[in-house]
């Protein structure tokens, strides 16, 4: 029986948990803390010494562990990039600027266990030599701005945090910053160019990757919110063990945020790849099927910036044998493994682990009409395809929803939306062009009609 | 090591380490390193490696001397880079050659990937394809973006004829467009600062003007409001955008978006004649072109001279050539004592004085915004008589970038052909004690008003001869027995030197006015009639021969000079 498993939702919304310190402290809080900056320098077969650090940093390699901000990439990987010998000070940066729509389980950490985050934090600086982090919040969050800033003050009153934390001589300090509400914000580059009080522009990769010149053009890593608290955990049972959560190449856990017309909506935590879409949407212990009398018509998988899934889409999927052959296999979109690798090898991804649910009632333009908008809005405009495309691409939807629709609009915005992705600074690119290629390609016919039935009536109405 | 003893030779600059690779199929050897926009060695780019194989990539935000910011997305280039065997050895195609993988989508291999070629370094083995059919599709794209908003006002427009907008649209636009939506308005009026207009309908929103004004000039004023396709340039909010280089934007900015109030609706600027010229409002001596037409002054902008001023000049002396055209410009040849105002009889008049003259009797103030050529010559005169000579030093405030203390533009050539004495107008008051003492009788005035500096016009009054030669009226023009009309530099050629030594010529842009002439034409009469030396006929030979005296010229010929100038040792 499908099922969550509560990992970094353990303590979240049982009754009587609180985000306070001394709640935390009740419930083991700050112990893999404790057991991070214990550790003593390994000897290695090769008779070199391995530092405590770097023993952590391997242990998160071990896990597997893929950031749960959005790219999915590795985060042992990522850490191992950052440029040691700058010589600059290594930053490192929660980002909690939560804003792909559907997604809402960052928040719940903040709110409900600001500690678990804190915690994880700490580790990941510790590992990395940080000495100062900041925690991005979305301008949105005041509370959850607040609420983190009294969880620092608590952790910091019991030497969590500052000067020699725990008597081992390492300083650490972090602050919260807030943004301004632009979701641009989220990108880590923009999010840096924020962070450093200019506009939130995208930087330029090469040269700006923020493990080599980040934060003040210094070493810097920007992880999500989950993807830390996952890093308390890896601590707490050892890379090893926490890597056979979940699926080979898909390890840990991971909070679903699912929305839409669902009889459940909310954040369930599952082993990443143990659960399928349809699970998710159909099973009591999840989404609980669609509002009654209600057909199945799409469904956004990873935050709305992911490729639509149309119901009743087939794909071909590669599966591995037991004798390490490999063979096709035609799966059903709802019986898609909800992990990182099964969903881009169906043509979109699992992204900020967001799913949206639309039954029948909807009407698919509409729907992209206000992702339109939404992406038009929220482009910080400084490269041009995006820039222009997606104001360009609004303002099609908003006409063809405003009944003045022509059939060859959905060829009009598939070209618009084409010469968007793979052109622009950064991956916003992306999430503007992909609702767009993805719902015009998956229903055409009914973007096609639209069109037509405005054509016809249009014409019927006969010159202005 | 070679041990062999060998004649002295000039120690052979180490080999440029370069890398291979093809651009449209052709091979090439690249730099590996090139100098970025602070002259740093960086690794070359693909736009730097293109510009190597004489492939010009379309740009806009790009410009060599601002940092890059890679935004417009013009110069997106479709690339390959040679495949790696698990050996890291490059993968070979079945006839030797190694295999390229072209760059696509890592989501939807079908479709190729650009690279931005203004901010991509480039690799060894790398095959550019700037000129293919993907990256034209890239580039048609972007500009079609660029173009959806874009009023198109290209007829009213002052950029036309230099824009950027309108040239690409040329190689890589459609003739007619498929967007049907509105068009985003914007301001279109916007008086940023005292000498700039912003269109904000025309801007493509490059932020070239922003960087030049945060990186070059180190003023933060020039930011974007607003979010997506309603970007707008602004200046911060409440303040004028108004430093001493805010018409540099106008130069940099590709499209018509920013125009100088001084410059807009007044000329087309294809009808625009150019010289190569250099601003002389300062000691900097920054190299400009000069735009006329019918033998008029339009403009001024900055000609790029790494030496001196990179590609830019300040407002103040960009905006200083307004008295050029000044009505009063004095150009007829006449004086108190001239009975028949031609230049035959001012020169026969004025050459018979200096050969009656006694030696210590005639005293020479020539002005530092005179050329080397004339200098040189107002020098033979001076050594004849043994005349006291000097200028007059002028000095404003200077600034970090391009402005210099020193608005002579010539003080430093003053002094090497030793007109000026090392402190500047310190002869002025011998001069003076000269005149008042009965010692000076013939003075000679070149571009200056002496009334103003320790010369009255009572001392003028005593003398017994003043020659003058200027372009405006003063007051010692006005008490001139003989009076020369001179040239501005814009309607003759010459050269100065900078205040860092730099020599530099410059070329005429205009005729000059009414009877007025070069001064060095009329010099080289009076030298010779004076004191009978010859052998220059022409502003090379002038400038030639001077090297040859003057010690601080030697081995520079008008020739060597080219464009750019040669620095000397001050
Ligand atoms: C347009 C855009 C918006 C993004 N917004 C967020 C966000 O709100 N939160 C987040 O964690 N990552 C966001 N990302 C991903 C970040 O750039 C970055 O990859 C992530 O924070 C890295 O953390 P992770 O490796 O732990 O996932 C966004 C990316 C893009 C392109
Ligand atoms: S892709 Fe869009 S959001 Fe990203 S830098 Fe370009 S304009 Fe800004
Ligand atoms: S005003 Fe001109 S230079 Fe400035 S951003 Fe716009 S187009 Fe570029
Ligand atoms: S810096 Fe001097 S030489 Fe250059 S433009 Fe200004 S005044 Fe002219
Ligand atoms: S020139 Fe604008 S992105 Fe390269």
């Amino acid at each position: 029986m499908p099922e969550q498993y509560r990992l970094i939702l353990k303590n979240i919304d049982q009754p009587g948990y609180t985000p306070d310190l001394e709640c935390y402290l009740r419930h083991g809080g700050y112990e893999s803390l404790k057991k991070a900056i214990a550790l003593q320098p390994k000897d290695l077969p090769d008779g070199k010494k391995q530092s405590a650090q770097e023993q952590i940093r391997d242990d998160v390699k071990a896990s597997g562990l893929r950031g749960r901000g959005g790219a999915g990439f590795s985060a042992g990987m990522k850490w191992s990039f950052v440029d040691r010998k700058s010589g600059k000070p290594i930053y490192l940066i929660c980002n909690a600027d939560e804003s792909e729509p559907g997604t809402f389980k960052d928040r719940q950490i903040i709110h409900k266990d600001p500690h678990q985050l804190i915690e994880g934090m700490i580790i990941s600086c510790f590992a990395n030599d940080v000495k100062l982090a900041y925690l991005y919040i979305r301008g949105e969050f005041p509370a959850g701005a607040k609420l983190l800033n009294q969880a620092l003050a608590e952790a910091r009153a019991k030497n969590f945090l500052g000067k020699n934390i725990l008597g081992t001589g390492y300083d650490l300090e972090i602050y919260v910053h807030r943004g301004a509400g632009a979701y641009i914000c989220g990108e880590e580059t923009g999010l840096i160019e924020s962070l450093e009080g200019k506009r939130a522009y995208p930087r330029i990769k090469p040269p700006y990757f923020p493990a080599i010149l980040g934060l003040y053009m210094s070493p810097t890593i920007v992880n999500n919110v989950e993807t830390l608290c996952h890093v308390k955990h890896i601590i707490d049972m050892g890379g090893a063990a926490y890597s056979k959560l979940g699926t080979p190449n898909n390890t840990g856990t991971r909070i679903v945020s699912l929305s839409g017309q669902v009889k459940k909506p909310g954040y369930y935590e599952i082993e990443v790849g143990k659960v399928t879409i349809g699970e998710l949407i159909y099973h009591s212990n999840f989404g609980g099927g669609l509002l009654d009398g209600r057909k199945l018509k799409a469904v956004i998988p990873g935050g709305s910036s992911a490729k639509v899934f149309k119901a009743g889409e087939k794909f071909k999927l590669k599966k591995k044998n037991a004798d390490g052959t490999m063979t096709e296999v035609e799966t059903d979109m709802l019986d898609l493994p909800y992990d990182f690798d099964s969903l881009q090898a169906a043509g979109s991804m699992s992204g900020s682990s967001a799913i949206i649910v639309m039954d029948d009632s909807v009407d698919v333009v509409e729907v992209l009409a206000n992702l339109g908008e939404f992406y038009a809005h929220e482009s910080c405009g400084q490269c041009t395809p995006c820039r222009e495309g997606s104001l360009w691409m609004s303002k099609a939807l908003h006409r063809m929803t405003h009944g003045h629709g022509r059939k060859q609009d959905a060829d009009y915005l598939v070209n618009i939306a084409q010469n968007i992705q793979g052109r622009t600074i950064c991956a916003f690119g992306e999430a503007c062009s992909w609702p767009v290629l993805s719902f015009v390609k998956k229903f055409k016919d009914e973007f096609e009609a639209k069109g037509a039935a405005d054509e016809a009536r249009n014409a019927g109405a006969g010159p202005k | 090591m070679s041990t062999q003893a060998t004649t002295e030779t000039k120690p052979t600059p180490p080999p440029i380490e370069t890398v291979k690779i093809k651009v449209d199929g052709r091979e090439f050897d690249v730099p590996k390193m090139t100098p970025d926009w602070q002259g740093k060695l960086q690794p070359t780019t693909m736009l730097q490696a293109c510009q190597v194989a004489g492939i010009d990539v379309p740009h806009y935000c790009y410009h060599p001397k601002l940092p890059i910011a890679g935004n417009c997305r013009m110069c997106l280039v479709e690339f390959g880079t040679p495949a790696m065997g698990p050996d890291r050895k490059p993968v070979l195609n079945p006839d030797g050659t190694p295999k390229i993988i072209k760059s696509v989508l890592p989501y939807e291999p079908s479709s190729p990937r650009g690279a931005i070629a203004c901010a991509s370094p480039i690799s060894p083995g790398m095959e550019l394809y700037p000129s293919s059919e993907a990256t034209k599709q890239m580039r048609e794209g972007i500009l079609e973006s660029l173009l959806i908003n874009h009023p198109l006002d290209c007829p009213i427009c002052d950029q036309a004829g230099e824009c950027k907008l309108q040239e690409y649209s040329v190689d890589y636009g459609k003739s007619a467009s498929r967007f049907v939506e509105e068009k985003v308005h914007k301001p279109k009026q916007v008086d940023l600062g005292p000498r700039i207009m912003l269109d904000d309908e025309r801007c493509i929103l490059c932020t070239r003007c922003i960087r030049f004004t945060k990186d070059i000039v180190g003023d933060d004023k020039l930011g974007i409001v607003n979010r997506g396709s309603y970007n707008t340039i602004a200046s911060y909010p409440g303040t004028k955008f108004e430093n001493n280089y805010t018409l540099n934007t106008v130069d940099i900015c590709p499209v018509g978006a920013l125009t100088s109030k001084d410059f807009r609706f007044k000329m087309r600027v294809w009808f625009l004649k150019e010289t190569k010229s250099l601003c002389t409002s300062c000691g900097t001596g920054c190299n400009t072109i000069i735009g006329s037409r019918e033998n008029v002054m339009y403009r001024y902008e900055p000609r790029e001279n790494d030496a001196v001023n990179s590609t830019w000049m300040c407002d103040y002396g960009r905006l200083n050539y307004k008295w050029i055209n000044r009505e009063d410009r004095l150009t007829q040849v006449q004086g108190s004592k001239l009975k028949v105002q031609t230049w035959a009889n001012a020169i026969q008049y004025i050459s018979e004085i200096l050969l009656r003259a006694a030696a210590g009797s005639v005293a020479i103030v020539a002005s530092a915004r005179q050329t080397n050529e004339e200098l040189y010559l107002l020098k033979k005169l001076a050594a004849k008589f043994n005349a006291i000579t000097d200028s007059v030093p002028r000095v404003g405030e200077g600034d970090r970038l391009l402005l210099d203390p020193d608005r002579n533009p010539n003080s430093t050539g003053s002094r090497l052909i030793g007109i000026a004495p090392e402190k500047m107008g310190s002869s002025l008051p011998k001069i003076a004690d000269g005149i008042r003492g009965g010692s000076i009788k013939t003075l000679i005035v070149f571009g200056e008003d002496v009334t103003k500096h320790g010369i009255t016009a009572e001392l003028l009054s005593q003398l017994e001869h003043l020659i003058v030669s200027d372009i405006l009226p003063s007051a010692t023009t006005a008490a001139a027995h003989y009076f020369l009309p001179g040239c501005a530099h814009v309607e003759k050629r010459g050269s100065f030197v900078n205040v860092k030594g730099r020599v530099q010529r410059f070329m005429q842009a205009l005729q000059p006015k009414g009877d007025a002439r070069p001064e060095w034409e009329f010099l080289h009469e009076l030298v010779i009639n004076v004191t009978g030396q010859n052998g220059f006929v022409s502003i090379e030979g002038l400038f030639n021969e001077m090297a040859k005296e003057v010690p601080a010229f030697h081995g520079v010929t008008w020739a060597g000079l080219g464009d750019a100038g040669v620095t000397v040792q001050i």
